[in-house]
């Protein structure tokens, strides 16, 4: 199948080794992986601050861009999320009949990587290998947006030589919530320091999730108490085999992935 | 236009300027009566398994239960009831039937007694309108063996007889009958009076009876 | 016009707010029990139902269909009322709402009244109004008894002391009830309560109380409680008045079958509250022989004009979003400054008041979505909390003050690097050039701005050197690399 990549802006900027993980992902299982230059982001951040007038471009873009897809993968459940809630109101304040039936003809073909993986291509072992302790963070988007379930857990459980930790207060949000996260700093800390402590309590060496924005906040509040716990997007485990596991067991460690990658490496 | 007339035109002015004018009343009904309700509207229980959910739910609040398996039995039920919580003054409304007065008891019938002598009586005893088993709930609305609201509030203490093809399974059944019944005051009590303001447990007895004792007859 | 909602036109910023609460800890150890305690309760009620799902659908159907038709359902409900013997009162507004309320108890010579839990009465800020013009007003509902004598604000719908536990409920009825050997268990205090406000029961001849529901086909009021104080308001007083919003009116009597479901289940986890209370106008020989209702608007019309607000009448006010919400759970109910807290508190708030007041409420959430999760008529919180950032933005831009808010400068500074993916790719160069400021041992802890509330709990990672679109490129070029 091809499948295009909307990678979202901000794993392009801060987390590219999430995308490199998907392609790898995709492409081992035989699919073919486009990744249409024009993309940028899907809008969220504008329409959930207020910018309801910003954001309606970006989804003309975004329609624009993908309109011909045959399937649309995005590693972000929030995105996702986004497109699947707001699109369609949004695409109605317009008044335009052809995009209103542009994003309704579209958002049918748009997955969150893990609904890719099982849903569509009927996946849920990829064969990965990820010798640690790892615990999985449910993003409230995934969650109650897309209402996606076990199937991140049951692509996990498949993970050869991984232990999955159950993590307390499992569908407790973890308090980063976009501009929430900067605008009412204190009740956001407050909210992450409960999620850090249910991490810490699973004794797990990897936090994992769907959506990179809540992890980038818990990996920031873990690195200030100095917590020994990585947080790693659910598709670089799933990216990690035997093969890559010799060499990788510690470059799996984000922060030894992003030394290669800064030194132009990588892939 | 007076400022009370004002103040009515004013606010269904605001309503009607945001809602699409019309008046229908057919088609006001007709809205009404296509909502759906998927929900359980009629019980599928059995009378004894209906009974027992009703007691099992009203135990769990913490009200007492008694049987009395025939009008006759009643009263000695209800006066060793009584008798077991210690109380010997008990207020019935005017036309509590006079065979199932308890042995023993000293009874005060309401005639429209001021409050300050049902406060100093022990408890009353009264009749229902219905009963839920869902919830566990046992509703009055004024009828000859209930009385007026006052009787069945003041007093500290409730004995309420339930006659067992008076419980309905769900709150859709009751509501279904009640309605029947006419516009005379509903009261829906489910245990006795509680409340949850402290740490959010449920405390019993607060103001209302704090001790409810329901018999069962039949 | 005063649309009034309590103190919220003059409450701090949620967010500053937030800030004292957070240092309170004992005040967060209470409301994460409390909350704790309601949220297994309800999930345990919730899920013996099988057909949950399916009285959430139809609660959240009767409410839409009677907002379509309200006018209709107000004016059939004063119809019915009136022939029962009832009177019906109109309030644009808070002000009207305690002038005719006032003027009522002076009628009927009062100097004193004995209220069951009323959310409206405490969003027209009845109290104050009538203890500025010497009429005593006595809560009866052992939280409200609590705040009132504390004189502290509500922080909870439901249980508006949920802030306090009962060591600090025992002391304050020890100092104001003088009962210095009071115990601290619960009955201890439940006992206190019921000897304190007994005499006033019995002799005070004016109830007032609000209603959770006003049924348009009979003339009814619903009152669903715990204590009995209801039932004693509701009953033994020689006159009734009742503040009810316009919002709760229900088509037919039936219709109770859905909500008297919903409510008790949501609100406290119970099965069923231990009482529920239905009148209809006067009904001879049985309660207040004079019974008078105040249907309140005080903004609630401006509310049902917005098509994506209108949903927010929907609530029934159980408080289940409240009990679910991460915010609300950190911060409890004070921050939100009003009558109404938690999610539903910051949409009702700022939209009862034209969006003039409570700005700062629609940002109080994470969007996590679990207040729409457990909401039982199917409210939309997070919807109406993005429609209503829209239009706190719209309204700041209307201002040169507010164009030059630095986040309003941002979003259109975004808004045009996401046009287009050569402009994105140049802000990712002068991004990554422009941190290094910033970054220290391969880490990011302290920025400038706004950004600093990030960097206020967390670190951050500098953005890496290449970009995925980046690798892809150079990929693309050597296709085996």
């Amino acid at each position: 199948m091809n499948i295009s990549l909307f990678i979202t802006c901000y794993n392009d900027t801060l987390f590219p080794e999430t995308g490199m993980a998907v392609v790898h992902v995709l492409e081992r299982l035989g699919h073919t992986v486009d990744f249409p230059r024009a993309q940028t982001c899907c809008g969220q951040m504008h329409y959930n601050s207020g910018y309801q007038n910003e954001a309606l471009p970006l989804m003309r873009k975004f329609v624009e861009t993908f309109r011909d897809a045959e399937a649309v993968c995005i590693p972000s459940g929030s995105c996702v999320a986004m497109m699947r809630e707001q699109y369609p109101k949004m695409a109605a304040t317009t008044g335009e009949r052809k995009l209103v039936q542009d994003v309704e003809k579209l958002l049918p073909r748009i997955y969150e990587f893990t609904e890719l993986l099982v849903n569509k291509l009927g996946i849920d072992d990829v064969g990965a290998f990820y010798p640690h302790r790892v615990t999985y963070h449910a993003s409230c988007h995934s969650l109650r947006g897309l209402h996606i379930g076990d199937i991140p857990l049951r692509l996990l459980r498949n993970v050869r030589g991984m232990e999955l930790v159950e993590l307390p207060e499992w569908d407790q949000c973890c308090g980063f919530g976009g501009t929430f996260a900067i605008k009412n700093a204190q009740t956001s800390a407050a909210m992450l320091a409960d999620k850090m402590k249910n991490i810490l309590s699973t004794g797990a060496e990897v936090c994992t999730a769907g959506d990179n924005s809540c992890l980038m906040h818990i990996f920031g509040g873990m690195h200030r108490q100095q917590a020994n716990v990585k947080t790693v997007h659910i598709a670089e485990i799933l990216a990690s085999t035997e093969d890559t596991s010799t060499e990788k067991v510690s470059a799996r460690d984000a922060s030894s992935e992003r030394a290669l990658m800064q030194k132009g490496g990588g892939a | 236009m007076p400022e009370a007339k004002l103040a009515r035109e004013v606010i269904l002015a605001r309503i009607r300027s945001s809602n699409p004018p019309e008046n229908d009343e057919m088609r006001l009904i007709q809205e009404w009566m296509g909502i759906p309700r998927p929900f359980r509207k009629k019980g599928s229980l059995a009378a004894e398994d209906r009974l027992d959910l009703f007691e099992d739910r009203l135990r769990d609040y913490g009200g007492g239960i008694h049987h009395a398996s025939s009008e006759i039995e009643l009263p000695q039920v209800i006066a060793s009831a009584i008798a077991a919580r210690g109380k010997r003054k008990m207020v019935v409304p005017p036309e509590f039937p006079q065979t199932w007065l308890p042995p023993g008891v000293e009874i005060l019938k309401d005639q429209q007694l001021s409050y300050a002598v049902l406060d100093e009586c022990n408890g009353v005893i009264t009749g229902c309108t219905l009963a839920i088993a869902w919830t566990g709930t046992i509703v009055l609305q004024g009828g000859p063996r209930e009385g007026r609201r006052a009787l069945t509030l003041v007093p500290d203490y409730h004995v309420c007889i339930v006659r067992a093809d008076q419980i309905v399974e769900l709150v859709p059944e009751a509501l279904e009958k009640l309605r029947s019944f006419g516009t005379r005051p509903i009261t829906f009590f489910s245990g006795p009076s509680a409340t949850s303001d402290i740490e959010m447990t449920r405390i019993k007895g607060v103001h209302g009876p704090r001790v409810l004792d329901a018999i069962i007859l039949g | 016009m005063t649309v009034r909602i309590g103190w919220s036109a003059t409450a701090p910023d949620f967010q500053d707010a937030a800030k004292v609460s957070l240092e309170n800890a004992q005040l967060r150890r209470n409301v994460k029990y409390a909350t704790d305690v309601i949220r297994a309760k309800r999930a345990k009620v919730v899920n013996e139902v099988p057909d949950w799902e399916q009285l959430c659908q139809a609660g959240s159907a009767i409410k839409a269909h009677t907002l379509r038709h309200l006018d209709c359902y107000l004016l059939q409900f004063e119809e019915n009322l009136t022939r029962a013997g009832g009177h019906v009162h109109w309030a644009r507004d808070a002000d009207e709402a305690n002038q005719i309320i006032r003027g009522l108890i002076e009628q009927y010579g009062g100097k004193e009244i004995i209220k069951v839990k009323t959310m409206t009465s405490d969003e027209v800020q009845l109290n104050r109004d009538l203890e500025a013009h010497q009429i005593t007003p006595y809560e009866t509902d052992l939280a409200d008894l609590i705040l009132q004598l504390s004189q502290d604000k509500p922080s909870h719908i439901v249980v508006p002391a949920l802030h306090k536990n009962r060591f600090e409920v025992r002391e304050l009825f020890k100092e104001k009830m003088k009962l210095p050997d009071l115990g601290d268990q619960p009955t201890d205090l439940t006992d206190a309560a019921r000897r304190y406000l007994r005499q006033k029961f019995l002799s005070v001849k004016i109830g007032f109380s609000g209603a959770n529901f006003a049924v348009a086909e009979t003339g009814s009021l619903v009152v669903v409680e715990s204590e009995g104080n209801g039932r004693m308001c509701l009953t033994l007083p020689d006159v009734l008045i009742s503040l009810v919003g316009i919002e709760k009116i229900v088509p037919t009597f039936q219709d109770l079958e859905v909500f008297l479901q919903l409510l008790p289940r949501s609100a406290t986890g119970e099965r069923m509250n231990p009482y529920t209370s239905m009148w209809t106008g006067v009904a001879p020989g049985d309660g207040p022989q004079a019974v008078h209702v105040v249907l309140l608007d005080n903004g609630r019309t401006e509310v049902h004009a917005d098509p994506i607000g209108r949903q927010t009448l929907h609530c029934i006010r159980c408080a289940a979003c409240l009990n679910a919400c991460p915010v609300y759970r950190q911060t409890g109910g004070h921050a939100y400054g009003s009558v109404y807290q938690g999610p539903i508190g910051a949409i009702v708030t700022p939209q009862l008041q034209s969006m003039e007041h409570s700005q700062s409420l629609p940002y109080a959430s994470s969007l996590c979505g679990a207040c729409y999760e457990v909401c039982p008529v199917k409210i939309n919180i997070p919807e109406v909390l993005i429609h209503l950032r829209g239009k706190v933005v719209r309204e700041k831009r209307k201002h040169l003050g507010g164009k030059l808010d630095p986040e309003n400068l941002g979003m259109q500074a975004m808004s045009y690097i996401f046009a287009d993916a050569k402009r994105l790719e140049a802000a990712q160069r002068m991004a990554r050039f422009g941190q290094w400021p910033f970054v220290h041992k391969d880490m990011i802890s302290k920025l400038p701005g706004m950004l600093g509330g990030w960097t206020q709990a967390r670190d951050l990672r500098p953005i890496p050197r290449q970009s995925f679109r980046q690798w892809w490129r150079k990929r693309e070029r050597k296709p085996n690399a």
